[in-house]
């Protein structure tokens, strides 16, 4: 490197040193800034005015300051869905990382054939697009001919028979859950088996020589050793998880419930893309986002302490 | 004792409780519990595997036999489902519209992101590492955050229902990504031999162009895959854009079809879906040792 910093030296005297980077970077900035950078002032600004229907049809938007905060802030249903998203980003992050880690250290145990079968079957799982895996879930959830409720009733429980999961908010949170769970595993698998497998076995024989049981193995050397990475795809679960849109959007419009099903990212899309508030919209999406921001901040930082490590 | 193609540390145990006299009582117990383990696992993978197994399956039986009890083989395989998705207009007017979103999008963002890419590793300059760190936070900022003003943006400029309207945002959404992976791409070739060449007398763009440059090509086309599969699958701002059913991307099609289905004809529901699958699967499958490593660094999830 010194030798090419050495050559930026020299030419410092023809241009400045951050010309060439500027220059070469003006093309991404150009895409960022207008399809993100201009949006996000835009909204800003929005959430500060009074935007609604009668905006869209000419009449100038007029600066109300915090008005529409104070409405969201003071409106019950706000904190009924930020709760609930609060509640099914904490237990499906959860969920996930539990069967995430589970499999993984399942998976140092296998013998090389049966590791294959689990890794290509989390593989096909991770890969499959999202549309594909919720439709197929919702045949499998289907009120007549699905095959959830044929196996419960099979199974003992009648009141499952022709059973409706979508047309309750609780039961269609169940669904996306177990969607969001279902494909968010096989990522937490692969990325904590890899840094499993970077353990130094020497270490843990080492303890077992030292006399450590099994369980001491795990908590005083196992944990500490992935403890970064398990940081890291942690919290990326959590961003991820309380921004839900998808499943919960595709599986109300499929005759599910949008009442109680609401989370923070359809609730926005219902107040300012569907009833045409966006005021008030644009104010909960910027709540969204300083929540997003917070959690990213944590993410930052540990992927930073990571690639410091690494 | 343990079988040779056990893991590291499992072999470690294996071979102490085989020199000590004491642990041979447990180590008959350690083989039933390693069996066990192998059972369990098998178990997983059918479970996680069985919703894609199920979709194929569904998808090759009649109407008639979705309706009845489940039938957990397709005896005989019906395609006629598939028939119908493929003589669907609606199918390939969805298909065009993702193909060209898609290339749009990649394009603009691999271009882009190949040039910030190369400034940040190959300059030092003066806020570089809060630029990388500015790179990362984008790349959080979810879609819903933000998709009430870039649809009144790309109302205003008359880009609603526009492949270049919804290609925009895709690439802004790419971006970020594709120039963190490029960047530990770039990062991998040595600078060393771009000044190599130039003590041979090439310039110092001439070096990058003939020296890193045919090096990057496995990054590039690591980072424009994965640029591909995030638009592709994209769900959410293609229902703000995509208003209208005409201009209507592959997952759009495949959610509305759902909907106007669901009451009678689920094998055709499931034969599009496997159909809007296979191609993403075949790729995924074919570089998915990448992708995880640039998974890693936040991507973008449905």
């Amino acid at each position: 490197m010194s030798a090419v910093s050495a050559t930026t030296g020299r030419r410092t005297g023809r241009r400045p040193q951050w010309l060439t980077p500027l220059l070469l970077g003006l093309p991404a900035l150009a895409v960022v800034l207008l399809s993100q950078g201009y949006p996000l002032v835009r909204q800003l600004v929005m959430s500060f005015q009074e935007f609604g229907l009668r905006q869209q049809f000419g009449q100038p938007p007029e600066f109300v300051g915090l008005k529409n905060y104070a409405a969201v802030f003071s409106d019950s249903v706000f904190w009924v869905v930020l709760a609930r998203s609060i509640v099914f980003c904490a237990v499906c992050a959860a969920l996930t990382m539990l069967l995430g880690v589970a499999f993984a250290v399942l998976m140092t145990r296998l013998v090389t054939a049966v590791r294959v079968v689990l890794q290509s079957a989390m593989l096909l799982a991770w890969a499959i697009p999202v549309l594909s895996s919720l439709t197929v879930w919702q045949w499998l959830f289907n009120t007549r001919n699905g095959l959830v409720n044929w196996v419960l009733v099979h199974a003992g429980l009648d009141q499952f028979d022709r059973y409706a999961w979508l047309l309750q908010g609780t039961t269609l949170l169940v669904i996306a859950g177990v969607i969001v769970v279902w494909m968010s595993v096989p990522l937490v698998v692969f990325m904590v088996y890899a840094s499993l497998t970077q353990l130094d076995p020497e270490v843990l024989e080492a303890a077992e020589l030292d006399g450590a049981s099994g369980i001491q193995r795990f908590r005083y050397v196992t944990v500490p050793g992935v403890a970064p990475v398990l940081m890291l795809v942690g919290l990326l679960q959590i961003i991820w998880d309380i921004r839900v849109f998808t499943q919960i959007s595709v599986l109300q419009d499929a005759g599910g419930v949008a009442e109680d099903s609401n989370l923070l990212g359809t609730y926005v899309y219902q107040i300012g893309l569907g009833q045409g508030n966006y005021g008030m919209g644009s104010a909960v999406a910027m709540v969204m986002l300083v929540i997003t921001l917070a959690l990213t901040a944590g993410y930052v930082r540990s992927l930073v302490r990571q690639g410091a490590t690494a | 004792m343990s079988a040779p193609t056990a893991a590291a540390p499992v072999a470690a145990v294996g071979r102490l409780s085989a020199t000590v006299p004491g642990r041979v009582v447990r180590s008959r117990a350690q083989r039933v519990r390693k069996v066990v383990l192998q059972v369990v696992a098998v178990l997983i993978a059918v479970l996680w595997v069985f919703p894609i197994y199920w979709m194929v399956n569904s998808s090759l039986q009649s109407s008639a036999e979705l309706s009845g009890d489940p039938h957990f083989w397709p005896s005989p395989a019906e395609l006629g489902n598939y028939g119908r998705i493929l003589s669907d207009p609606t199918f390939w007017s969805a298909l065009r519209v993702s193909a060209t979103v898609t290339v749009i999008a990649v394009a603009v963002a691999l271009f882009s992101a190949f040039f910030a890419a190369v400034a940040l590793t190959r300059f030092r300059f003066r806020g570089r590492t809060s630029m990388v760190i500015t790179v990362l936070v984008i790349q959080m900022i979810p879609a819903e955050a933000l998709f009430i003003s870039q649809y009144r943006m790309l109302d205003g400029w008359g880009l609603i229902n526009s492949v270049v309207g919804l290609g925009l945002l895709y690439a802004g959404h790419s971006v970020p990504i594709t120039i963190w992976m490029l960047k530990g791409f770039v990062d991998g070739v040595p600078a060393d031999l771009e000044e190599a060449a130039m003590i041979d007398g090439c310039s110092r763009p001439g070096a990058f162009l003939r020296i890193t440059l045919p090096l990057l090509a496995p990054g590039l086309v690591a980072s424009g895959i994965f640029a591909l599969l995030a638009s592709w699958n994209e769900y959410t701002l293609a229902l703000v854009v995509m208003k209208d059913n005409s201009s209507a991307t592959l997952p759009l099609w495949l959610a509305r079809f759902n909907v106007a289905n669901e009451a009678t004809d689920w094998g055709a529901i499931m034969a599009g879906s496997t159909l809007v699958a296979l191609p993403v699967v075949v790729v995924f499958l074919i570089v998915q040792g990448r992708m995880a490593k640039g998974l890693v660094a936040g991507a973008v999830k449905g």
